[in-house]
């Protein structure tokens, strides 16, 4: 058994679990946090993508062992005081969502996205920053229309700011 | 067979392969009765290479994972089910890039993003930034390492045919090997039991491109190709394609040492020797993506 420690949305906490065991299973089942979720526990589709020390990574694909010490970011931890992340309204705005199922994952990659991309993104480079996440129901189409927009409203805030 | 850092522990078969690039298909017919999939294992982290050494020497059947962007998928199929796993992503030696006039050294544990993103480096020589920044995905390169994927070896990885193409160097904790020596056979390298790449070194080329038909669902080399012009001559080397691996493509660099144009390839044809078939690709399919990623390569070189 691993004793790990890590922090998950600016909150530390601790577990003993197997060395076996996957992040995402730590996340979901030890702390509660189903926001992530796992799709093809193939390290394709991108459903169970969270941050780990800032960037964006397959949960799925990683061992709980391997990410303690680290600061974890999930789903959970984006909207602030009650207040939808910019993503996460984005996506509502623009119905970049069907079942909901991919939602999370896309989520957490659309941030680490527009954190790498400062300078504004185009819809040809968030197709291709997409590459990691499947959506069976949508297309894609509003998704990558919800990212734009977030984008953009971003880098509007950061201006502004 | 020999071991690589990430050997995956089970003949290197077609059926691997398969499994490893299509395993959307194959994860249904895990034992869905045992609630994880992977077989039990011990996690350590090591802070040193020679802690490394040492922890994998005291180990019954271990490996060492670096982003195990590879290992874990594996284990998770049960196709690798190392008693210990370690862990090297945290050992500071094996990090950091260096450009210093012509000559480049990338840490073992430089990550496809840190790779891709490296100023320097994409000054000095853009194709291999290019390469990095289209292997798998974005949450895939924040994990995967240099080290790893070389280690690992797999047919249809890219920077494998980088390193062949630019006559690298690959450090480890006993020794240089060249890239030509280093690559022996699918998913098979130099590499002893214990032994742990530290860094990859490399001299800055004249000019060099990678042209790579991606397989639509893995991202993993269908075909790609790398060329370099250096002031010894012209290298051309093939992942994703042959029967044993990465290898030189004499053919093409003949031709593109007469000149370094991609009209120079006209006409020229690959044998379909040794190369792969399987449910992607005929061996005479990829003998012609063969030419046509060549073509791509020198026109991005060139470009």
């Amino acid at each position: 058994m691993a004793e790990i420690s890590m922090t998950v949305n600016g909150r530390k906490v601790t577990g003993t679990v197997e060395d076996r065991t996957l992040l995402v299973h730590f996340l979901r089942e030890n702390q509660g946090l189903t926001g992530t979720h796992v799709g093809c526990d193939t390290s394709q589709c991108g459903a169970c993508v969270v941050h780990l020390d800032g960037k964006a990574v397959k949960s799925c694909t990683m061992l709980a062992a391997q990410a303690s010490g680290s600061q974890v970011l999930t789903i959970e931890g984006l909207a602030e005081s009650g207040e939808l992340h910019p993503v996460q309204a984005a996506f509502k705005e623009h119905h970049g969502l069907q079942c909901g199922f991919c939602t999370p994952g896309m989520i957490m990659a659309a941030v680490d996205m527009i954190r790498r991309h400062p300078q504004g993104l185009d819809e040809k480079t968030v197709r291709a920053e997409l590459e990691g996440n499947i959506c069976r129901c949508t297309g894609y189409h509003n998704i990558v229309k919800a990212v734009l927009a977030a984008s953009e409203a971003m880098s509007g805030k950061a201006k502004a700011a | 067979m020999s071991s690589g850092e990430l050997e995956i522990g089970v003949e290197p078969t077609e059926s691997f392969l398969l499994t490893t690039h299509y395993s959307l298909l194959t994860t249904s017919l895990i034992d869905l009765e045992e609630e994880n999939p992977m077989h039990q294992t011990t996690y350590h982290r090591a802070s040193s290479v020679s802690e490394a050494v040492k922890l994998l020497n005291d180990a019954d059947d271990g490996k060492y994972v670096a982003g195990g962007q590879t290992l874990i998928p594996t284990m998770k199929q049960r196709l690798a089910a190392p008693s210990d796993l370690v862990d090297l992503r945290h050992i500071a030696d094996l990090k950091g890039i260096e450009v210093s006039g012509d000559k480049v050294k990338i840490g073992a544990a430089a990550t496809h993003a840190e790779v891709a993103e490296n100023a320097a480096l994409a000054k000095a020589c853009p194709a291999f930034c290019h390469l990095a920044a289209h292997i798998g995905d974005p949450h895939v390169r924040h994990m995967g390492t240099v080290g790893g994927s070389i280690a690992n070896n797999d047919p249809a990885a890219d920077y494998p045919a980088a390193l062949l193409a630019l006559a690298a160097t690959v450090h480890t904790n006993k020794r240089e090997i060249s890239a030509d020596d280093f690559f022996v056979d699918l998913f098979e390298t130099a590499l002893e039991d214990d032994e742990i790449i530290t860094a990859v070194s490399l001299t800055v080329p004249e000019k060099a491109g990678y042209g790579k038909f991606p397989n639509p669902a893995s991202r993993y080399a269908l075909t790609g190709v790398f060329v370099a012009r250096r002031a010894d001559g012209v290298r051309a080397a093939v992942t994703g394609a042959g029967e044993n691996g990465v290898f030189r493509a004499e053919a093409i660099e003949k031709a593109l040492s007469s000149s370094f144009d991609a009209s120079a390839l006209d006409g020229v044809t690959i044998p379909a020797d040794g190369l792969m078939t399987d449910i992607h690709a005929s061996a005479e399919y990829r003998a012609n993506l063969i030419a046509v990623m060549a073509k791509r390569a020198v026109q991005a070189a060139n470009g």
